[in-house]
């Protein structure tokens, strides 16, 4: 079957499989950020934004994103010109191996579009279904709270 | 070495980008999967369903027909090599007690067939129908089955090598005696024994195990491939495979985590055979489950310590024994089973009557191997447990008994000599140890002595603080081995290839800035090449928290040479004695005249004019020593004693690894490793079915810790100056993960009053242990 959707900010006439996931039509397309760490919605590692909300695309299948618009990090920023909460990332030190910072950086997204001003308490939170090994989490915590600050201070976009 | 210590630095010590961070944080496709392989097949395993079986019978003939199957390989159409899956050096110091593929399978998830077709669906519906008939035999899942008289024999194929007993499923064993135990004991004034519990733990990396395989144009074979040992990756292939070295190339891109799961060279193997079979590129790529069932774990070990000591604390003789289970092979059984003695005993020195024996035991469950920590981790909680039993005996606060036997600088163990990598050791001087700062730093950050007096309670729920110590070591002694290249472009900036493997600690951008400290640079001007054995020099790879102290001394070493290279083109240009000339900010500069020349003048002159030649040397640093990094942990947690469950409140790790090159992310190692400790000591343990299989086979039924399961963690590095280090500096990637264990153990007994031993510390085990001390 064929499906129209939006893929960071461009338009996408694709044909898929019924049954395809998300993931797999993402890094297809060439969206290799997408990945896969457990294929059944534990990790996070596979999080893209649908309609600015995030989902775990393993376990989406393809056709829902019918008419939609969907991000993953390559829209967000690009390594000449990237979004200022992918260098709050660096900056802290949250990316050890990397594996999960895709999903990571799109799940602090939409909860700083959200809320703003989070608390440590309400990043860990929002961050609960992303799982990192390498971290410790406290890095990527800071990060988030790095990135709250230069958007209050209108570094954003 | 020229580089004088203390000299005031610019680039090393500094919280520079990590190099791949953008990178990865705009999600490049750098990783293995990453790279799409026009018309590659896809490799799927199938794996046994029994956990000891005969293979009676194979049957391909119905899977070869499912459409898109181009390959199937299995016991009958592969040779017979019996190799070890470890990934170490060599002569390797594993068990050669595995093949590609065996007439018996060991363990549920033993590999019994590969398939390579063109899509994944045809390559899982030709796994469903390969028929194989098993004759099913006994089976032993614990040690004390596995070891008991008239046990099944796991490992009776009659071509394996260097399994210590296969008759007694012993994979191997170490027995070192110091001194006079049991005068040791008759001599102690106080005595306390305690054995303490690790189960079967996963390393649970983000990215599963996955390599990719292809020809390049000249019909080599190339393995890209997520591990941490692409020169043993290398090696191992050429060996099983009967193919020469030179035809293989292995390239590790960026890798999602390791933690000495994929020291294992697992997929590598199949993968190339699928592709030399077929002459088509293979891809695999394991599923979690996959992971899980198939790969490697730590070591599960029983570990009994008995310690004898003076009233005054001093310690007079130690006992340590230690049992695990090595499941089905025997990766790093020996070497793991060394460490859990080599590494935890020289901390308290002040014994001397020493012994240190124990067992690594065949079972009929998944693979262990190599895990952060490596045998420590088992060590230490056991022994950390029992210090504070000591403690507590003697009357003595936990901190003042270790500060009254743990090891000082300019001191020894005898078991440094004693105990190596599945062998002998090398004595060994320490000579940088500020584990006494740590102490004094972490009891005050946690409000020890204020906390200790008595427990909090409120409502259900009692608060206690414990603490703990640890050790590690800096590379394998008189084992590692790395090496480094550097080459300097005509613009002044270097080229710096490495064999050095990161996987995602960061250890290209910390090599980076030693070349950069070296040669007088920012780090912007050093571009790093890692992992590649076709266009970087050997390097053991990554493991044995080697890469800083060891790669990084080959780097520096590297730099040196390129220095005099660069000082002597400058001393023809500026007419001056090489004496006088030193680097300073990307020139050479005349300390007699003040005049300068610009590296990219000299980077010009030397390519294209005078005296040509290329600015460019190599390097190697073999092992000598293995400067062990300290830590102190503290921590205090929260007992619930209606439910019995336990949270981490507060968690203080202070350690010393010489001069952190970049402590940000020398702080990200620590806090990384205690969370994963945490998990251990909490959460995680895989459970196995009667029939051995593994239950908890994904993340939701396997808790690893999450952002809202762990507290703030305190990482604070107490420097100081290791004087064979790079700079300065120790490890730090592993010592971390020993602290949890026995500091959550700790500190729930300060709590409740009962010692948990058994680790993980869940809410059950915590109700049984208060209901037994209830009585």
């Amino acid at each position: 079957m064929k499906i129209y959707f939006e893929l960071n900010g461009k338009p996408q006439y694709v044909e898929v499989e019924p049954g395809e996931s998300l993931l797999s039509l993402l890094r297809r397309l060439g969206m290799k950020s997408v990945k896969e760490g457990c294929g059944t919605g534990e990790c996070g590692a596979c999080t893209v934004l649908i309609e600015g909300k995030p989902v775990r695309s393993c376990i989406t299948f393809a056709p829902k994103v019918q008419g939609k618009r969907v991000t993953t990090l390559e829209g967000l920023g690009t390594l000449d010109d990237p979004h200022p909460l992918q260098k709050a990332f660096v900056e802290a030190g949250a990316v050890q191996c990397g594996f999960c910072t895709p999903g990571m950086i799109l799940t602090a997204y939409a909860l700083l579009e959200q809320n703003p001003d989070p608390t440590p308490y309400e990043v860990r939170e929002q961050l609960v279904g992303n799982l990192c090994r390498c971290t410790g989490y406290r890095k990527i915590v800071d990060a988030v709270l790095l990135a709250a600050e230069w958007k209050k201070e209108g570094k954003w976009r | 070495m020229a580089v004088k210590l203390g000299q005031p630095k610019e680039v090393v010590g500094q919280n520079v980008l990590k190099l791949d961070g953008l990178p990865l944080a705009t999600g490049q496709p750098k990783f293995t999967m990453d790279m799409d392989l026009p018309g590659a097949l896809i490799g799927k395993l199938l794996y046994s369903p029994h956990a000891h079986a005969e293979i009676v019978s194979i049957d391909t003939s119905e899977a070869e027909r499912v459409p898109g199957v181009v390959c199937i390989l299995h016991h009958g159409n592969v040779p017979r090599i019996p190799y070890t899956t470890a990934g170490q050096g060599w002569p390797e110091p594993s068990p050669y007690d595995t093949v590609l593929f065996d007439k018996k399978v060991r363990y549920v998830g033993d590999r019994v067939a590969a398939v390579a077709a063109e899509t994944e669906e045809a390559a899982l519906e030709a796994l469903r129908k390969i028929k194989v008939e098993y004759k099913v035999l006994p089976a032993v899942f614990t040690i004390d089955e596995a070891l008991a008289p008239g046990a099944p024999v796991i490992h009776d194929e009659p071509d394996a090598q260097g399994i210590y007993d296969p008759q007694r499923n012993i994979a191997a064993a170490v027995d070192v005696p110091v001194g006079d135990l049991a005068r040791g004991f008759a001599e102690s004034e106080v005595i306390v024994e305690t054995t303490c519990e690790v189960p079967y733990v996963q390393h649970a990396a983000l990215e599963p195990h996955c390599v990719a395989v292809y020809f390049d144009e000249d019909g080599r074979l190339v393995i890209r491939t997520s591990t941490q040992v692409p020169f043993h990756v290398r090696r191992i292939v050429s060996r099983v495979l009967g193919i020469p070295l030179q035809r293989i190339r292995v390239v590790k891109p960026r890798i999602g985590g390791g933690f000495g799961s994929k020291q294992e060279v697992i997929l590598e193997p199949i993968a190339a055979a699928l592709a030399l079979r077929t002459g088509r590129p293979v891809v695999m790529n394991l599923t979690r489950e996959e992971v899980f069932v198939s790969t490697r774990t730590r070591h599960p070990y029983r570990v009994r310590v008995k310690l004898g000591a003076k009233k005054d604390g001093t310690l007079h003789a130690v006992e340590m024994e230690a049992l695990a289970s090595a499941g089905a092979y025997g990766p790093h059984s020996g070497t793991v089973l060394y460490n859990v003695g080599s590494k935890a005993l020289p901390l308290y020195n002040k014994a001397r009557h020493l012994r240190f024996h124990g067992k690594a035991v065949y079972t009929n469950l998944p693979v262990a191997g190599a895990y952060r920590g490596y045998g420590a981790t088992q060590g230490f909680f056991a022994l950390e447990v029992a210090m504070d039993e000591l403690a507590q005996k003697l009357g003595l606060d936990p901190v003042e008994l270790r500060l009254r036997n743990h090891i000082r600088e300019g001191e020894t163990s005898p078991i440094f000599e004693k105990l190596g990598e599945g062998r002998e050791g090398r004595p060994q001087i320490v000579r940088s140890c500020k584990l006494s700062e740590c102490l004094r730093i972490g009891a005050e950050r946690i409000g020890w002595y204020e906390k200790r007096k008595s427990p909090r309670r409120e409502g259900s729920w009692v608060y206690g603080v414990g603490m703990a110590c640890a050790m590690q070591g800096s590379g394998i002694t008189g084992i590692d081995m790395a090496a480094a290249t550097i080459i300097m472009n005509e613009d002044g900036s270097f080229r710096l290839l490495v064999g050095a493997t990161d996987l995602g600690t960061g250890s290209d951008t910390v090599l980076a800035q030693i070349a950069a400290e070296a040669l007088k640079v920012p780090v912007e001007k050093i571009t790093v090449y890692s992992s590649d054995t076709d266009f970087t020099p050997f390097d053991k790879g990554a493991y044995a928290s080697s890469t800083t102290y060891v790669s990084g001394n080959a780097v520096l070493r590297a730099a040196e040479k390129v220095r005099e290279q660069i000082l002597a083109v400058a001393a023809e240009l500026l007419e001056e004695p090489l004496e006088e000339l030193e680097l300073r900010g990307e020139k050479v500069v005349s300390l007699r005249t003040g005049r300068e020349v610009p590296y990219w003048e000299i980077g010009h002159r030397a390519l294209y004019v005078t005296n040509q030649q290329h600015i460019m040397a190599s390097a190697s640093f073999a092992c000598p020593e293995s400067p062990p990094p300290f830590a102190a942990f503290f921590c205090e947690v929260g007992v619930d004693t209606e439910t019995g469950v336990v949270k981490v409140e507060r968690f203080v790790a202070v350690a010393d690894c010489g001069q952190p090159i970049h402590p940000k992310l020398a702080e990200g190692q620590l806090e990384g490793a205690v969370v994963q400790g945490i998990g251990h000591a909490l959460y995680e343990e895989m459970l196995f079915s009667e029939r051995g299989s593994c239950v908890n086979r994904n993340f939701f039924d396997y808790r690893v810790p999450t952002s809202l399961d762990v507290p703030e963690i305190e990482a604070i590095l107490v420097p100081s100056e290791e004087p064979t280090g790079p700079f300065g500096a120790k490890s730090i990637a592993e010592i971390g993960i020993n602290g949890p264990l026995p500091a959550i153990s700790n500190a729930i007994y300060h709590a409740i009053g009962v010692r948990l031993t058994r680790a993980p510390f869940t809410p059950e085990r915590v109700l049984a242990a208060l209901r037994a001390k209830r009585g």
